[in-house]
């Protein structure tokens, strides 16, 4: 790790005065650190945001709920409300990671983390997104890659957290200084990595992820999450299933099937949807759901197997959602 | 370990027998397990040798499961490990690492780090600790040592801060000629493939064993066969009614002890002072002396505490070396611990194996043959032989064993908690549980049949009543379901390695108060807490109360603790200590009592009269009576009472799975460890290590695996997030039952229980659970969804339904 300065900021005002030059924003730093003690992050100067109080809460709103980018997971896991009526949020956020990280981890730090690929973190390999023209994964170690919509880069969203907030509609908020606030949906705010291969998303140098809207759910609105690693105790995904059903009696009125270990960048399966809308749901139909997401797989040479999983994960998190099913011991973690 | 003699560590053969064989005495002594198959026979012993030691159940500290000595110390964070030790002007060391697989180092330019602030000294290394070495040195003309690995060292840095150190490390400059490498044992054991040795190449063995025998063939990158015969297999076969054929592949382990290697060293002109992880004080010490060419009684080693080693922790090594070489070179105290990706890259894994196994047996069962042909890769080192359990578990006519190392280009192995047997194991016992299936025998019948151990006969009885294995459906893939549920069962196999280097010093104040003393390092096994209850069983005194001075040179010389080597070899030294003590304590106090030496005896605490002279008196008053301040006695090792009984140690491991056929999940439920390891000291100690076995060979079976990027030769998994660990959430219920079993071979007859405990037999005992579960056998480990997935999707035929 490179020597650093480091500014304590205790407003949003005073940190968006420190963005700049190559300064580069602290939560929680579980991300950050880990990848300045590999070597390939080098940044002189870190602004700590953790000890901003005001990005520190959950607040529900007349549109719906409110979170402070720097709340914790564990905060957001435990939160009776979210529990209750955001239950993928709960299980996305209460099941990353380990409880020692999600003490520490933030809701924004976890949307912004770094791709988890072992080429990307290492400073031995400068890849297509490091500003090189070569991807090492494709003809390299890929069992835990993406298996669609990948284009040059097959690396898989690490956040779990993107992957409720993605089914619930959700937006994040950005401050800058010079321009204010704006606000942007998830489904927009990661960058394909054809599209360009060296952002991940849309926020700005001089911007604050500060706060994070989820509208309000629609009557009789069920969820849940789960992730399928090759253990429970801390392990990354292989497989997830990100579930919201909008039922009238047992017919699913609306459905969202929203994955983050396929692709690079946390995705819907309107195939899997399609399955699901306007059916009851039973076993039948959930693994008829699962089939379908797996419509545009094209695996790689050594992760074939998470063409089988997926469809898994999705019919058992689809049954969980519904009540149908308890939570999957394969994912317990 | 190659070979599985009796005593085989590289002890040299001492003579202590002729020394001791003046005075003897005839004893009897217990033999054999209590409940079961207990009984007395008659030992010849030095009369020097205290009592024969009854039973557990008859005494009073031995035996008995005591809090850990030093537990207080380990959770309040008082206890000092390596990196915890400031010396005054302490430097800071790091290495600078190869980043290329394979390389001729041209030069290392040091200039700029050295005049990087804060730096104190700088070091290029020219001679690395680890790797094999050429048979013909003169095969390779090279200034500096070649890179055969990606994260060998070159070079380190000592600086003021620990940061200093790294961002001067960064600053040495090394210009490298690539050469070509090859990090796949498949693809190196081809004809064309880079050499990773320019000829034949031998990497020794440790005291926890691993490395090679010499004279061993070497072609291209193979190096081997280890050839064994006995018997004409090929007749063998022919005899047979039933063969089954398989092959087997397990991975690359890394030995990822929660303490990394490290040491500090102190360099005075009359004194190398290093505190160091290390599982040897004598190794440390050996190793420096004989590297600085100083005498050893200029080297003092301490490992007050140790945070796990597992076998990689022998001698000094590259950190332990190079650590001295910068506190000469500065002349202040240099501290030298590694880091987590150094830990993985360059200190010592488990090496893979690719096994193809045969074995032939009559319709009764009978072996009539045994074929291992076994490649494996311990990277730029030697040791993937895994032949002990086809060699040593059953009773067969004929042996046809081949092992064979293969090099690539990565970190030398080291001795990995019972080196290569856990890898035989995996294959040897699946094998045994299809060949039961194809004659129609449950596999506890066969292996009765087969398996003459005493001790695993009583154990299969244990197992037979016990409920776990009452509830295994007989019929594989019985549940219909997704979720299917399945028993299965693995026998293991450890040795009674002792060494004869070894010894205590027992020390009776006036105060009451008692002391042992021996260089020997508790890695974490509990050596202190067993020490501390012989002592006490001796003097009557709380184990508590003892005083236990351990881990440094300045006290007579302990083992080093590998191959399961400690608790047999030194408690029989430190017992004769103790007893020794004892009399010349009773001798010292005599004249005040107004009694002969021989009239008085030490038992339960008290010091009584035989003849009735006075009223039992307690040891500490008696102590006050003492005609000196301090009495004190040596002992060291003697050989075992009947050396010509040799004796292996055993153990059984029953697994209940849950397999998730869809998720590709194998969910280890409950573990039955059934385990022997003489008479246990320290139960509670005992079924510790064999906790921790059980979830190291559940760890190794189903997650972990060091990853090497095939075109870059680098390691990508080199931390604790993506190289696999298990965690809390994948400890099962472990259930242990110790055999507490008596041979009669010393003044304790006790042994160690770190290799048995559970690692060697848990991946066959998972694997044939699996096979109870679905039907199909996995042959490879780990065992991660994607190989359960692929081997669901094409199962074997049914050639083992019952």
């Amino acid at each position: 790790m490179n020597s650093f300065a480091l500014a304590d900021c205790s407003t949003v005002e005073a940190a968006l005065s420190q963005l700049k030059d190559g300064a580069v924003v602290k939560a929680g730093g579980v991300d950050l650190l880990d990848r300045m003690k590999n070597g390939t992050d080098t940044p002189a100067r870190l602004v700590n945001i953790r000890n901003i109080a005001a990005l520190r809460g959950i607040h529900p709103t007349d549109q719906g709920l409110t979170i402070g980018a720097l709340t914790t997971l564990a905060e957001v896991a435990d939160d009776p409300t979210i529990r209750s009526q955001y239950t993928l949020l709960a299980d996305a956020c209460g099941h990353a990671a380990t409880p020692h990280i999600r003490n520490m981890a933030t809701l924004g730090g976890n949307l912004l983390q770094q791709l988890q690929c072992w080429y990307y973190r290492s400073a031995d390999f400068q890849c297509l997104r490091k500003g090189k023209d070569i991807c090492f994964a494709f003809s390299g170690l890929n069992q835990y890659h993406a298996i669609m919509d990948y284009g040059g880069c097959p690396s898989v969203a690490p956040s779990s957290g993107a992957v409720a907030l993605l089914a619930l509609d959700a937006s994040v908020e950005l401050t800058s200084a010079a321009r204010g606030k704006r606000t942007v949906a998830i489904k927009d705010f990661y960058v394909q990595p054809d599209a360009n291969p060296h952002r991940f998303h849309v926020m700005a140098d001089d911007e604050l992820l500060t706060a994070i809207h989820i509208p309000k759910l629609a009557p009789g609105t069920r969820s849940a999450y789960q992730k399928y690693g090759e253990k429970e105790s801390h392990d990354w995904a292989i497989a997830d299933a990100g579930i919201l059903l909008e039922m009238d009696g047992n017919i699913c009125r609306r459905a969202v099937v929203a994955m983050g270990a396929a692709s690079p960048v946390v995705r819907r399966s309107h195939e899997a949807e399609a399955v699901l809308t306007g059916k009851p749901i039973t076993p039948e139909t959930a693994r008829a759901a699962g089939k379908a997401s797996m419509t545009n797989a094209m695996p790689l040479s050594m992760n074939g197997y998470k063409v089988q999983l997926f469809p898994v994960a999705i019919y058992r998190t689809v049954l969980l959602a519904a009540g149908q099913m308890d939570r999957d011991p394969s994912a317990a973690g | 370990m190659a070979t599985h003699t009796p005593h085989s560590l590289p002890d040299a053969p001492l003579s202590a027998a002729t020394e001791a064989a003046a005075a003897t005495k005839i004893v009897s002594m217990p033999i054999g397990i209590p409940g079961y198959t207990l009984h007395e026979e008659q030992r010849t012993v030095p009369a020097s040798e205290p009592p024969v030691l009854p039973v557990n159940s008859d005494l009073n500290f031995i035996g008995k499961s005591l809090p850990r000595w030093d537990g207080r110390a380990k959770v309040t964070g008082s206890a000092r490990y390596t990196a915890d030790v400031q010396l005054p002007g302490m430097l800071y060391a790091c290495f600078v690492n190869s980043s290329l697989p394979h390389a001729r180092v041209l030069s290392v330019d040091t200039t700029a780090a050295e005049s990087h602030p804060g730096v104190k000294g700088v070091h290029v290394i020219e001679q690395v600790f680890g790797n094999a070495v050429l048979r013909d040195p003169s095969l390779e003309r090279s200034k500096l040592p070649i890179v055969r690995y990606a994260g060998q060292p070159i070079a380190a840095v000592a600086a003021v801060s620990p940061q200093a150190a790294e961002e001067a490390a960064a600053k040495v400059k090394v210009k490298y000629e690539p050469l070509p490498f090859v990090v796949d044992a498949d693809l190196a054991r081809e004809p064309n493939a880079p050499l990773v040795f320019p000829g034949a190449a031998d990497q020794a063995g440790t005291a926890g064993g691993g490395g090679s025998e010499g004279g061993i063939p070497q072609t291209g990158n193979v190096h081997g066969p280890a050839v064994r015969k006995q018997g004409d297999a090929e007749q063998g076969f022919k005899d047979a009614d039933v063969i089954v054929d398989a092959r087997y592949t397990t991975q690359v382990q890394t030995h990822s002890a929660l303490e990394t290697h490290g040491v500090v060293a102190d360099w005075k002109p009359d004194l190398l002072t290093v505190y160091a992880s290390t599982q040897g004080t004598a190794s440390v010490r050996e190793e420096l002396a004989g590297y600085f060419k100083i005498p050893k009684s200029q080297v003092r080693v301490i490992t007050e505490y140790m945070g796990g080693g597992f076998g990689a922790k022998f001698g000094a090594g590259n950190p332990g070396v190079v650590a001295a070489t910068l506190s000469r070179k500065t002349g202040a105290p240099v501290r030298l611990m590694l880091d987590r990706e150094e830990e993985h890259l360059s200190v010592g894994n488990r090496p893979s194996s690719d096994q193809r196994l045969r074995i032939g047996a009559k319709k009764d069962g009978t072996i009539t043959a045994i074929q291992l042909i076994s490649f494996g890769t311990a990277g730029c080192g030697t040791g993937a032989g895994c032949a002990g359990p086809a060699t040593n578990l059953y009773k067969w006519a004929t042996l046809h064993v081949e092992e064979n190392d293969v090099f690539i280009n990565a970190g030398p192995a080291a001795a990995f908690r019972a080196p290569g047997h856990p890898q035989g194991a995996f294959a040897l016992e699946q094998s045994i549980d299809e060949l039961a299936a194809r004659l129609n025998m449950e596999p506890l019948d066969l292996r009765d049949r087969i398996d003459e151990n005493p001790v695993r006969r009583v154990q299969r009885k244990i197992i037979r009543e016990s409920a776990i294995w009452k509830s295994r459906n007989p019929r594989p893939n019985a549940d219909p379901g997704p979720i299917k549920r399945g028993v299965g069962l693995s026998q293991s196999i450890w040795y009674r390695h002792l060494t004869m280097n070894c010894g205590a010093e027992v020390r009776v104040h006036k105060d009451g108060s008692v002391e042992v003393l021996s260089a020997v390092q508790d890695i974490g096994s509990g050596i202190k807490t067993v020490l501390a209850q012989i002592l006490a069983e001796q003097f009557g005194v709380e184990a508590a109360k003892i005083s236990v001075k351990i881990g440094d040179t300045n006290y007579p010389v302990g083992p080093n603790s590998g191959g399961s080597v400690t608790t047999a070899s030194l408690t029989p030294a430190v017992r004769d200590a103790a007893w020794q003590a004892a009399r010349k304590f009773l001798a010292s106090v005599a004249p005040a009592l107004g009694a002969m030496p021989s009239d008085l005896t030490l038992s339960g605490g008290m010091v009584r009269s035989a003849s009735g002279k006075f009223q039992p008196l307690a040891f500490r008053a008696a102590a006050a009576k003492m005609n000196v301040d301090e009495v004190s006695a040596q002992a060291k090792r003697i050989p075992d009472y009947d050396p010509k009984k040799y004796d292996t140690y055993g153990g059984i491991d029953v697994a209940e799975v849950a397999v998730d056929t869809e998720a590709g999940r194998i969910h280890v439920k409950h573990v039955l460890s059934v385990h022997d390891c003489g008479r246990p000291i320290n139960p509670a100690q005992v079924i510790s290590q064999i906790n921790g076995g059980v979830i190291q060979g559940i760890s190794y079976t189903l997650f972990e695996h060091r990853l090497l990027d095939p075109n870059y030769g680098l390691m990508v998994n080199a931390n604790l997030d993506k190289y696999k660990i298990a965690g809390s959430y994948e400890v099962p219920q472990v259930e242990v039952q110790l055999t507490e079993s008596y041979i009669g071979q010393s003044s304790t007859d006790a042994s160690g229980i770190g290799e048995a405990a559970g690692i060697i037999s848990v991946g066959a005992a998972i694997g044939n659970a699996f096979h109870n579960a679905t039907g199909v056998r996995i042959r490879q480990l780990p065992m991660t969804p994607a190989v359960v997935l692929a081997a669901l999707n094409q199962p074997q035929p049914s050639m083992e339904s019952l």
